[in-house]
Formats: C-alpha cells, structure tokens, sequence
C-alpha cells in the first residue's frame, strides 16, 4: 500500500515536470501545453495503454490532465462496443462527465459568492 | 504571440533579438522541481482519496476516481475562491497547472475574474476562456480515435 503512495507521486509528479519542460524549454503558452498533453492522453488511451498506466501508478496516472483525454477516449470506445458507431456522440463525455459538471457547477457557484481578487 | 518574423520591419526585427538576449534565463531545473514536488503531493492527496472512497465509500477501484475528482475540484476552486490557488501557482507552476485542480482552477479563476459584466456575459460567457481550448482538443482527439475504433475495430 506504501509503494501505491509512492507511485502516485513520483509519477503524478514526473507528468508536471513534462508540462513544465513544455514550457520552459518548449517555450509553449500552458494552453498549447496543457492541450497536448490531452491530446497524448487520448492517443496513450487509443492505443491501449492508459489502463495499465492507472494500474501502475493510480492516482498519479488519473489526476494529471491528460487522463482527461484517457476518459474522453475510454467513453467514446467502450460505448461505440455497446452501441455501435453513434457512441463516438454519444459516450465522448460519459467517463468525464463528473469532472466537467462539478468544474462548472462549483465554478458558478464560487463565482456567484467570491469577490475578484487582486 | 509573437509576430511572424516575416511581415516584420527590420527595426522590430532588431528589437525581438535584443529582447531575446536581455530575457532573464529561465530556472528550468528550479521550476522542474517544484513542479514535480507540487504536482506530487496533489496526485498523493488523490491517491489518499481514491482509497477512502473505495474503503469508506464503497466505490470499486474504476468506479472511485469519479468522486475523487469531484473533490480535487471542489477543493481548487475554494482554494482559488480565497486567492490561494494562484498563490500557489506562482511558485509551483505546471505542478498545479497539470493535475485537474488545475483546470478547476482555470475555470473558476476566469469565472470570478469576469463577475463584473454580469453573470450571463461575464460568468458564463467567460468561463471556458482557458479551459476551452482543452476540451475542444480533447474531443476532436477522441472522435479521431473513435472514428478508427469504427472502421478499424483497433484501441481500446
């Protein structure tokens, strides 16, 4: 259980340090940065490895953005399986679906409660 | 953005390789460190909650990242609420821009940050301002990969 703990921050870090690398030496803006990094995520998940990933390293794998494009990707294939060539529309926001609901949700909330600061 | 370097007067042309040399040299190896200290410690509080909710909430191992990230969000955005998250951010960089939290953050911070136009111009047209570019990169990524599942019965 230690090592579970251990990998979900050396690896959940490594990703950052990725994102970060893109930055400074890529000189890319965090929009390009964090839209690759989806981007890998889909194609990491496209070919079949982001579920032995999150098996690894678990939250390490799950937290960082790109298990953002994981999802989209896991949505879109496990209901194209069920239902057919509709589930591209159809189950491309169902595994994300908790994260960009409570995104907005809270956002709105916080928005309508919280002054501008600095 | 930078202009293309070819519709440029060569006066500014002389100006961007002046502003290239004076630019102060980035601490790349500083910033990796912090970045993977940061974004460590939010993927171990995930790790912490993804096992919480499997042992107190009854999720199973797939089921309970869901609710984890729920509460990653949930904790970036009242962290960015009270100015901390930004706080944080300047010191840890993508190590907060990389995890979810940091997409909550984007989403939260624009939201607040346009309040003053009003809730449907400002909260909600403002919202995905940052946080946009990824869901849009990410779904067109996704129907790709969709449309090859398709023809191709490969992935997955």
């Amino acid at each position: 259980m230690l090592m579970q703990f251990v990998w979900a921050f050396v690896i959940g870090g490594a990703i950052c340090v990725i994102g970060q690398l893109m930055m400074d030496v890529g000189k890319l803006t965090p929009a390009h940065t964090m839209s690759a990094l989806v981007v890998a995520g889909a194609v990491i998940d496209g070919l079949g490895w982001y579920d032995p990933f999150i098996r690894f390293a678990g939250a390490g794998a799950s937290v960082p953005i790109t298990s953002f494009g994981n999802a989209l990707v896991h949505g879109t294939i496990t209901t194209i399986d069920s239902d057919g060539w509709i589930g591209v529309f159809t189950g491309l926001f169902q595994v994300t679906s908790a994260g960009i609901a409570a995104a907005i949700i809270f956002s709105f909330l916080a928005a309508v409660v919280a002054r501008p600061k600095g | 953005m930078a202009m293309k370097s070819k519709m440029m007067m060569p006066v500014q042309k002389e100006y961007q390789e002046l502003a290239k040399q004076k630019e102060p040299a980035r601490p790349v190896l500083s910033n990796c460190i912090r970045a993977f200290l940061v974004g460590g410690v939010i993927c171990l509080i995930g790790e912490g909650l993804m096992l919480f909710y499997q042992r107190v909430g009854g999720f199973s191992e797939k089921a309970a990242s869901s609710p984890t990230v729920v509460t990653l969000i949930l904790i970036s955005v009242l962290l960015t609420s009270f100015g901390l998250y930004d706080k944080i951010a300047q010191w840890a960089g993508a190590g907060t821009a990389v995890p979810v939290t940091g997409f909550a953050n984007s989403m939260c911070s624009a939201a607040i940050e346009h309040k003053s136009e009003g809730l449907v111009l400002g909260v909600g047209g403002n919202m995905f301002k940052l946080a946009g570019s990824v869901i849009v990169f990410g779904t067109v990524a996704a129907f790709l990969i969709g449309i090859i599942h398709v023809l191709f019965k490969l992935g997955g």
